[in-house]
């Protein structure tokens, strides 16, 4: 009897179950989905009309659990709208208005719970109609679901969502100009020591005394990085210097561009110091745009030259702790500046004085003197001071916000009421000044 | 004019570019600046190479300290541009089965990408490995207990060093999550080295971080518009020749 149970249970029972899940289960992946709700779109704004967002609500059967899935992505599709056309063989001299049915067609498909996609590839002014479908299983897709009226992308002539931006860098780039014209009529100011660069010229001084080379390094990046514009500001400085103390200055380039560039202002320095002569376009040399092939050659020639003075001065990555171990186990006096603030620690690690981010910036006029490049520190420092301020009018905000709130979930946990002043300027600061929200 | 011309093409292009920040319109034109700089640079790139040939063919002939290295560098060189040009073991491309060069000068199995996969990327990686010693004698001087700062500075990285690593897990994991005193809220488990890193990190190194971008960014605007006003022309050479 026990044995005839197991007979049936295994023979009949377990197969038709299996033919009965599998049958139920194939019958529900052969359902379409239902398709996606609330179809929007908008422009994107701030921008030169070539950017759509859409938005839906995902479809009912997009869910998350679900195994397997009842909807595999969405496919969104488009079509222009042309509603003003000619049509002349019909009614000679007269306008008729036709809707151009053009084909809709693919241009994005999106996966399974996402419920937003923005078309970038769109003409201002161009009347556009979006349609779109959840895809199941087995390719089997919804209901399309079509936008009630066509959208049209518009140029912004101002990008508003950065007008809080544009505020700060009008009142940083103006206090900046601003102290430039004072210190053109005149106005003295006054600058801290910075220890990094008062080296330099003991550095410079110290190569001339060992009959050894100066180098400077002027980063990996090209000429279209500021950080390498400042570098090569500095150069100017420093090969005015070792043309004073008749040093030998060596600048190997990763760069055509700043070759050329670094050419040019030495050849200048040695021309302002007096001594055209001595300036070598040799000395200032292209080696590689490749990092590693750059540091290799760059420290095999600092093993065999060993020179008494090294400088970096520009954007530097990996190659920074390599170059500067290097001129230390040369015995170098090595001044490095950089605004690669991974970098940082390792230049502080292995160089004797190292410009740390706005010191950099700030090395060229402190070299020159000249009160106009000075002035431009002072807008600088007013750029801090606005900095400052925005950073502690936003930190004290929040802090008594998050006190405010704390005290009212005490209070009353769960009345919903408006949003006290303290909250708003919160969100206000948050969402239109740090975010992308504007005026 | 030799500074005239080129400060002002750098200034148009430069507040073209910071209008493209603001002026959806710009940012064509200042694809189009970018593009132009691409071109220049590739051009450039003749001359860097011209140069390079130059100096090193200068020192093989006056038998400078490492000349030698000065050959590898020419013959490696010319293999490279060889292989690459004349697109040795490149296979036809499927559009043009005809033209036996139509094919990908870097498609893998040529001996363009052989020089790289099997020779460059090696030597790179060779170069990048040394940053691990470099990085471990740099860390071996900067941490030395010279003086009280010295000292702390050699705790912290000793904490976050650890932190970071299983051996902070191993030290510290038996720690007890029960509060020290009474319900101060500060439990054993607050000490757990991983924890105290993450805390050196986010409250100490991060704020730290922040104050030198600002800096860096104000040094940024500063710089540039002492470029773009030409206060500073140091960078564009002298009206005279030396």
């Amino acid at each position: 009897m026990h044995l005839w149970k197991n007979v049936v249970i295994r023979r009949l029972m377990i197969p038709l179950t299996w033919f009965i899940t599998s049958s139920v289960s194939l019958a529900i992946a052969a359902e379409p989905p239902a398709p996606p709700t609330q179809f929007r779109a908008e422009d994107v704004p701030g921008d030169a009309g070539t950017a759509i967002d859409l938005f839906w609500t995902l479809s009912p059967d997009d869910e998350e659990d679900t195994k397997p899935r009842k909807v595999l992505r969405y496919v969104i599709y488009r079509k222009t709208v042309d509603g003003d056309k000619k049509v002349p063989s019909l009614n000679p001299g007269t306008k008729m208005i036709v809707e151009e049915e053009n084909k809709f067609e693919i241009i994005g498909e999106p996966t399974y719970r996402v419920n937003k996609f923005r078309d970038s590839n769109c003409e201002a002014g161009v009347p556009y109609m979006y349609r779109i479908e959840a895809v199941g299983q087995e390719g089997l897709t919804s209901t399309p679901v079509e936008l009630k009226e066509p959208v049209i992308a518009s140029l912004q002539w101002f990008n508003l969502q950065r007008s809080w931006f544009a505020v700060f860098v009008f009142l940083i780039c103006g206090s900046v100009i601003l102290f430039i014209e004072m210190a053109r009529k005149g106005t003295i100011f006054k600058v801290r020591k910075i220890a990094g660069l008062e080296a330099i010229n003991d550095a410079v001084g110290r190569a001339t005394e060992m009959g050894r080379s100066c180098l400077f390094v002027p980063g990996i990046q090209d000429i279209n990085d500021i950080q390498t514009v400042a570098g090569i500001t500095i150069l100017a400085q420093v090969a005015e210097t070792t043309a004073d103390y008749r040093a030998t200055l060596e600048v190997p380039t990763s760069r055509s561009l700043v070759m050329t560039t670094a050419r040019d202002t030495v050849e200048a320095a040695y021309l302002a110091a007096g001594r055209p002569d001595e300036y070598n376009e040799d000395d200032i040399y292209y080696i590689t745009d490749e990092q590693f092939g750059y540091v290799a050659s760059v420290t095999g020639k600092m093993v065999r030259d060993k020179p008494a003075a090294c400088f970096y001065m520009g954007a530097f990555y990996a190659e920074s702790l390599i170059l500067a171990e290097t001129g230390n186990s040369v015995g170098a006096i090595q001044v490095a500046g950089t605004a690669m603030p991974t970098q940082l620690p390792f230049f502080v690690a292995a160089c004797d004085f190292t410009l740390i981010g706005e010191e950099f910036f700030a090395a060229s006029a402190y070299l020159s003197g000249e009160p106009q490049q000075l002035g431009s520190l002072k807008g600088q420092d007013f750029g801090k001071v606005i900095g400052g301020i925005l950073l502690l009018a936003g930190c004290i905000i929040m802090t008594l916000s998050s006190f405010e709130s704390a005290f009212e979930s005490g209070e009353k946990s769960q009345v919903e009421s408006d949003p006290t002043f303290l909250q708003s300027a919160q969100t206000y600061l948050k969402e239109n000044i740090l975010g992308k929200g504007g005026f | 004019m030799k500074r005239t011309i080129p400060l002002f093409i750098s200034a148009v292009t430069g507040f073209v570019l910071i209008g493209t920040a603001f002026i959806p319109q710009f940012v064509d034109w200042g694809n189009d600046a970018m593009a132009w700089f691409n071109l220049l640079a590739a051009f450039a790139f003749i001359l860097g190479g011209g140069n390079l040939l130059k100096m090193q063919l200068q020192k093989i002939s006056a038998q400078q300290p490492g000349w030698g290295y000065a050959a590898v560098t020419l013959i490696a060189f010319f293999i490279t541009l060889y292989v690459g040009l004349a697109k040795v073991g490149v296979n036809p491309s499927v559009k043009f089965p005809e033209f036996a060069w139509s094919g990908e000068f870097q498609e893998e199995g040529s001996a363009f990408w052989w020089l790289f996969e099997y020779i460059f990327y090696p030597l790179s990686a060779t170069m990048f490995a040394l940053l691990a010693f470099y990085i471990s004698s740099a860390a071996f001087r900067a941490f030395r207990a010279k003086n009280t700062e010295a000292t702390i500075l050699l705790l912290i990285a000793v904490i976050v060093l650890l932190g970071r690593t299983y051996a902070g897990v191993w030290l510290t994991g038996w720690l007890p999550n029960e509060p020290i005193i009474g319900s101060s809220g500060i439990t054993y488990s607050d000490f757990h080295l991983p924890h105290l890193s993450q805390i050196i990190m986010d409250d100490f190194t991060t704020p730290g971080m922040r104050a030198i971008t600002i800096g860096i960014a104000l040094g940024v605007a500063s710089t540039s518009l002492k470029v773009l006003l030409g206060v500073d022309r140091s960078y564009l050479g002298s009206d005279q020749e030396a």
